[in-house]
């Protein structure tokens, strides 16, 4: 029963937050709502017993967020002052999505212990759970039956990788400006220092 | 040994793949010197994959002899046909490149490299039989043609290009992605047989909300309408040579993938899939004739072109049968020839200083000033249009020929009909370069490989071309038998 009460949780909150990531006006809120996405995914993956795949989504995804959030940040004009304006007004929102989310950590933590979900009857067709951790069977599978895919994979990478050098790299054409300490050397105050009064609303001719 | 006879049947990709890493060192360590090189080789390691590929289409290579990797990789003939088609192609399109690419001063080693994993992820594409490898193979092929759209970096056309068909083809992975996990949620295996095993009988509408997914990710790739929007703008805005490679090679690979998914994976399911591929075929021909009446740009003419045929060619797949899918690829082969050649020829269109020339005002009076040229693209747009003497006739023909033994005399009907208004256009280009006042704005000098290509695909379309129908016809036979055999 809890089992399901947290599936239904965590996949309407990952649906949610989804929605949310592309109506959010505010791209910085965009992310935030992208994480709680992943976070949630997450917790459905533990919930089928995928405890390997659940960790590797919050460290990847979110790891990976984290930097996107920082290249959003930097990269777009967005006003501070008036994000932090509204922040006691949204005060109230924050503590409630902090207790949701520590809802679904209590919640998911008694999903586990009362054992895995029971999603429908399999057909019989897949390959076998044999009985060993999530990491030892993920392991077993991807260098042996799915080798020649993942090398695959390994050409996509590369092909990613040189494009993005393809599209961006630019040879330098002229040397990068050196220290020319003679030069330096040769700079007096006197030329290099202008004192200027100037008055109140009136600007300087340099 | 299971691994060796794995490797063994995959022979033409560890070259691509090999020769792939090498020239990108040689690229890396040699810098611009090396270019010319570079591009040879890679034409030399496609030749090299074709002559491993050719006996594979020879005989007929079928069944679990042609698995490698478990059930993840078939080499069977049907995949030989579309490789030799793939192959040919991208040979074609790195020989008209360094001339053009040299005069936007972009003449790089990693353009060779591109187009050659571009070619092993459509050689992986035509040959996956499991859904992963499916979709590994897509990826490889439309990274490396992303970053080739946008070559030309600082043509802001050509970064639009790339940009668009980036986004749009995201959205298009994302969709069949999206098929592929319902499908593999409601029958818990990702190869082909096991997905047709799993779903004989009643199909689900889980796994047919899958079906059509995966089809709506397809078509995208194969430009059939309603996913057709990407096609005129990066057509139009990527540099030439790449815009034939795009209307050739990975035309062939989408439309062979798409069938081996119909036809392997889904083939009991006929009827889950018929009515949509029905649907995108006449929408394709209608659209694709309709919408270039209106071009001036005679890329995007040529766009609208091949969106048309994109449905001509998935009639035969509609037919579901073995005379369907033979006249599919051999409609394919003339496809292939006939947009090579058209496309070289707009390729060739510069002025005096270089520049290339797109739109119809160019080409006006090109018989009387380019006799050789117009001549050419005579043939071609006739054939294009399908007009009897030519060889295009014939793949139209077999295409209807089998929809009407298919008992779908109906669709039949509707697309000799739009394909009559489609013959419009090719004509108009006929008739501006025949009848108009000549404007004597084309130079006609191209290089050597780029009049080589021009001629040798008019000689293909012409009516000595018969001579080879009854061979093409053959080897696509054994193609399309390989897969429903398989």
């Amino acid at each position: 029963m809890i089992q399901t009460i947290a599936f239904y949780l965590f996949a309407s909150i990952v649906i949610g937050s989804g929605v949310l990531t592309i109506m959010a006006r505010n791209p910085v809120h965009s992310v935030l709502w992208l994480i709680l996405a992943f976070f949630n995914a997450a917790g459905l993956m533990v919930l089928v017993g995928a405890e390997f795949l659940a960790m590797l989504l919050v460290v990847v995804y979110v790891g990976a967020v984290a930097v996107l959030f920082l290249f959003v940040v930097m990269m777009l004009d967005i006003d501070f002052a008036e994000l932090r304006a509204g922040f006691m007004q949204n005060f109230p929102l924050g503590i409630a999505v902090a207790i949701v989310l520590l809802a679904e950590i209590l919640f998911g933590l008694g999903a586990i212990s009362a054992g895995p979900i029971e999603l429908g009857t399999a057909d019989g067709s897949a390959t076998p759970v044999l009985g060993q951790s999530n990491i030892e069977n993920i392991g077993a599978l991807l260098y042996t039956h799915y080798a020649f895919l993942f090398e695959i994979a390994g050409m996509i990478l590369l092909v990613a990788m040189v494009g993005a050098i393809v599209l961006t790299h630019r040879e330098q054409k002229a040397v990068r400006g050196h220290q020319n300490i003679s030069k330096q050397n040769q700079r007096s105050p006197d030329e290099a220092i202008v004192m200027r009064q100037p008055s109140i609303g009136q600007g300087i001719d340099l | 040994m299971e691994i060796a006879r794995s490797f063994g049947l995959m022979v033409p990709e560890l070259i691509l793949g090999g020769s792939a890493l090498i020239l990108l060192l040689v690229v890396a360590y040699g810098g611009r010197s090396v270019t010319r090189a570079v591009f040879i080789g890679s034409a030399t390691a496609i030749g090299a994959a074709l002559i491993f590929t050719v006996s594979t289409v020879t005989d007929n290579v079928t069944g679990a002899g042609a698995e490698a990797f478990g059930t993840q990789f078939s080499a069977d003939s049907f995949a030989g046909y579309a490789k030799v088609l793939i192959y040919l192609a991208a040979m074609a399109c790195l020989a008209i490149a360094p001339a053009f690419l040299k005069r936007f001063d972009a003449l790089r080693g990693e353009y060779a490299v591109l187009v050659l994993l571009a070619v092993m992820g459509m050689g992986l594409m035509v040959s996956a039989t499991d859904l992963i490898a499916l979709y590994m193979g897509l990826e490889l092929n439309s990274l490396a043609a992303y970053v080739l759209a946008s070559f030309l970096r600082d043509d802001q056309r050509s970064a639009e290009a790339g940009l668009k068909y980036f986004i749009l083809g995201a959205l298009a992975s994302g969709i069949l992605l999206y098929g592929m996990s319902l499908i593999y949620g409601f029958t818990g295996t990702t190869s082909f047989d096991g997905i047709a095993a799993a779903i004989s009988g009643e199909i689900s509408t889980g796994a047919l909300f899958g079906v059509i997914f995966m089809l709506v990710g397809l078509a995208f790739k194969i430009s059939a309408v309603p996913f057709h929007m990407w096609t005129p703008d990066v057509y139009e805005g990527a540099p030439t040579p790449v815009t034939t490679f795009f209307a050739t090679a990975p035309k062939v690979a989408a439309i062979a993938l798409l069938s081996r998914v119909a036809l392997d994976a889904f083939g009991d399911q006929v009827f889950a899939w018929r009515q949509v591929v029905i649907f995108a075929a006449l929408a394709s021909i209608v659209v694709g004739a309709l919408g270039a009446i209106g071009q001036n740009n005679l890329k995007r003419l040529l766009a609208y072109s091949s969106i048309n045929n994109a449905g001509f060619i998935l009639i035969g797949l509609a037919a579901a049968t073995v005379q369907g899918l033979s006249a599919m690829l051999v409609y394919l082969a003339i496809y292939v020839v006939m947009s090579l050649g058209s496309f070289v020829a707009v390729l060739m269109l510069r002025n005096g200083q270089g520049e290339q020339l797109e739109t119809f005002d160019d080409i006006a009076g090109l018989s009387s000033t380019r006799p050789l040229m117009a001549w050419c693209l005579l043939i071609l747009m006739f054939s294009l249009a399908g007009i009897p003497p030519l060889f295009g006739f014939w793949g139209k023909f077999v295409v209807f020929q089998a929809a009407v033994q298919a008992d779908m005399v109906l669709l039949a009907a509707i697309g000799i009909a739009a394909s009559v208004i489609g013959a419009f256009y090719y004509i108009k280009f006929i008739k501006v370069m025949f009848f108009d006042e000549p404007v004597d704005r084309a130079t006609g000098k191209a290089t050597p490989a780029s009049w080589a290509i021009l001629i040798g695909s008019a000689i293909l379309v012409s009516p000595l071309a018969f001579l080879l129908a009854r061979w093409l016809g053959n080897q696509a036979d054994t193609a399309a038998a390989s897969l429903f055999l398989g």
